[in-house]
């Protein structure tokens, strides 16, 4: 599984300015081969703006790795729209759309080289040819298909698509208009005072049994259980040829290299597993892959 | 003022006698689902077979009102073959449009039945006028639901931007995250609304009476738990009391209806096309409740946005039939945002 190459997803959280422009410099020396930048989650974060991420971006494209620039993943105003425009005419980067009006204002280009998101509910063959020929190259598929499903869709394809897995993080579940972060502190969105600046794996909704359940990221909502396809790298590669680790608030270098080792051989899938463990946020969860409740950690009897 | 332009009243109907109950209530179309995974409200003991679905729409026909289909979930390749064969069978049918959530199943209604009505679901999660205007191009649909995401001006803008007709959330349950774009289900329970046209599926859902009150769970989940004065709600996953940094509320969402009568001068100016009543899993008393109090309101604003107000008696009515017995504007009020 050498040909597997690793991708480095959207940051999810809101971190300080400085906080980020450090973390992507450390990402320049990682073993992320595709770094995937932006603000996909909320528009009412600014700490760095279009400009700081293009640079942020040169900076990575410099150092080697292939860039992607994703966009908003609920595009609700005229100037959520304004900011997409602006990033598909950067036709020096990639972009991943992460839903409808992007993949619109890309076929309104020339592009062929776009990503086409998570959030874009491609699950069969007919809808991701409809993707490809209006310019897609790149699936990233929803986190709530499983191996198997996966599989069926390409088998169905008249011609591959380069396919990414998510295989690390805090599954992203839902979106909302809502912003349940500033819902927290009583707050409304439009005067949220920004609340989630700063709250480096977002807010975790527990149950009333103090079980971790979710976790509160702005309009986004996520897994409190951290995705963790370790186990189950050699499967995954053969469906996939990309496998995208989400940003968290510590040890994202050292999940990149406990990937880089397992994918070169290094260290066995069951090792990986293992040693993954005090890189985790929470416990760890893989039963989408397997078909079965996204929270379950599901362990294949053998 | 002219008169304002008409407005559709989109009833839900989970069965035949429902259907039957917003037709004579007053609905201009009625939109159902085959008894199978290829729509969003999969629920045992609801929806239509054949013989129903038939006998259904020569019913509106008859009183010339629509039957809309819903076929808003997505496809996989393995069940392909299901959700084509439902597009076919609706317009053999004579459904006067199918609301539509996957591009693919779109392409293969267009190609196959070119004389088919599209309309884009809210599953679709269109939530600008150039996502809007992607479906419309590529498939031609007619009509788009929007999520219910909004706030008016961006609805206003929405309108203004797009020659799709576009129909809104009028009353029901409210989904708080954006429609097509909400994974939770699957995640509790490995059911979605996007894949199994299922959230928080009865079969998973269980009813505790424990000393610390009545809980309910999902799926093993612990959802809520009501104390002895307070009524136990559906544990739909969204709108349980949950722990957020040792505070116990409704972390997402109250149980609690969407109710825009208020706003239907301003949703008529804005040049919004119908009106979508939630429901599909209510029951038929329901829905005559529902489609008489809009029926009636519609009536009023067609006669002029200005004239209009919010009759007590039809909020009453409607508060009685709501989730949590009181209701929201959503996200058409921004600060509920």
């Amino acid at each position: 599984m050498t040909a597997t190459r690793i991708a480095l997803g959207p940051l999810l959280y809101y971190w300080s300015r400085q906080g980020t422009l450090d973390f992507y410099a450390g990402i320049a020396d990682s073993p992320a081969d595709i770094v995937y930048l932006g603000e996909t989650v909320c528009a009412r974060r600014h700490e760095l703006r279009l400009e700081d991420w293009l640079e942020v971006a040169d900076m990575l494209a410099a150092a080697g790795k292939e860039v992607v620039l994703s966009t908003q993943s609920l595009i609700e105003s005229e100037s959520d729209l304004k900011t997409l425009r602006r990033i598909v005419a950067e036709e020096r980067f990639r972009v991943e759309a992460n839903e409808m009006s992007a993949v619109h204002l890309l076929c309104g280009t020339q592009r062929r080289d776009w990503v086409a998101g998570p959030a874009l509910n491609i699950f069969n063959p007919r809808t991701m040819e409809l993707m490809m020929a209006a310019g897609a190259s790149r699936w990233v598929v929803a986190p709530e298909m499983s191996g198997a499903a996966i599989a069926e869709l390409q088998a169905g394809l008249e011609t591959p698509v380069e396919t990414e897995v998510l295989a690390w993080g805090r599954l992203p579940l839902a979106h909302s208009a809502r912003c349940f972060t500033a819902r927290h502190f009583n707050l409304q969105k439009d005067t949220c005072e920004f609340r989630c600046l700063g709250m480096a794996d977002g807010l975790v909704l527990r149950t009333r049994e103090g079980e971790p359940f979710l976790t509160l990221n702005g309009v986004q909502t996520q897994s409190a259980r951290v995705h963790n396809l370790l186990a189950e790298l050699p499967e995954v590669a053969r469906t996939a040829s990309v496998v995208r680790i989400n940003p968290q608030g510590d040890d994202t270098a050292s999940v990149l290299e406990l990937f880089r080792a397992t994918i070169d051989g290094i260290v066995s899938p069951v090792d990986a597993f293992e040693r993954s463990k005090t890189l985790m946020v929470d416990q760890p969860c893989n039963g989408f892959w397997h078909g079965r409740a996204g929270l379950e950690q599901h362990v294949a009897s053998s | 003022m002219t008169a304002t332009q008409r407005i559709e009243l989109v009833c839900p109907a989970g069965s035949l006698p429902a259907l039957k109950t917003a037709v004579d209530n007053g609905a201009d179309c009625v939109y159902v689902g085959f008894k199978d995974a290829t729509n969003a409200r999969n629920f045992t003991g609801l929806n239509f077979d054949a013989r129903a679905m038939r006998e259904g729409i020569a019913y509106a026909h008859a009183k010339r009102r629509k039957v809309l289909l819903a076929l808003n979930t997505y496809p996989q390749a393995a069940n392909w073959g299901d959700w084509t064969a439902a597009v076919d069978r609706a317009a053999d049918f004579g459904i006067d449009a199918v609301i539509l959530a996957d591009p693919g199943l779109m392409a293969y209604a267009r190609k196959t039945h070119p004389d088919l009505r599209l309309h884009l679901s809210v599953q679709g999660s269109a939530t600008s006028y150039e996502a809007i205007n992607f479906y419309h191009e590529h498939f031609g649909i007619q009509r788009a639901v929007l999520p219910r995401v909004l706030s008016l001006p961006q609805v206003e803008q929405v309108i203004a931007s797009t020659p799709v007709e576009i129909e809104v959330f009028g009353f029901g349950g409210l989904c708080v995250m954006v429609e097509g774009r909400c994974a939770l289900s699957a995640y509790a329970t490995g059911e979605s609304p996007n894949c199994n046209g299922a959230c928080s599926p009865g079969k998973h859902v269980r009813w505790e009476q424990t000393p610390q009150g009545m809980e309910t769970r999902l799926n093993g989940i612990l959802i809520d738990r009501f104390a002895e004065d307070e009524r136990a709600g559906y544990p739909t996953l969204c709108k349980g009391r949950f722990d957020v940094n040792g505070e116990t509320y409704y972390a997402i969402e109250e149980p609690t209806s969407l109710n825009t009568l208020e706003l239907l001068p301003d949703l008529a100016k804005a040049g919004v096309r119908a009106i979508k009543i939630e429901g599909r899993q209510r029951s038929p008393a329901y829905v005559a409740q529902v489609t008489r109090v809009w029926r009636a309101a519609l009536d009023r604003i067609m006669q002029g946005a200005e004239q209009f107000k919010v009759q007590p008696a039809w909020v009453t009515e409607l508060d009685k039939i709501s989730e949590g017995r009181s209701h929201t504007l959503g996200a058409y009020y921004r600060p509920w945002k």
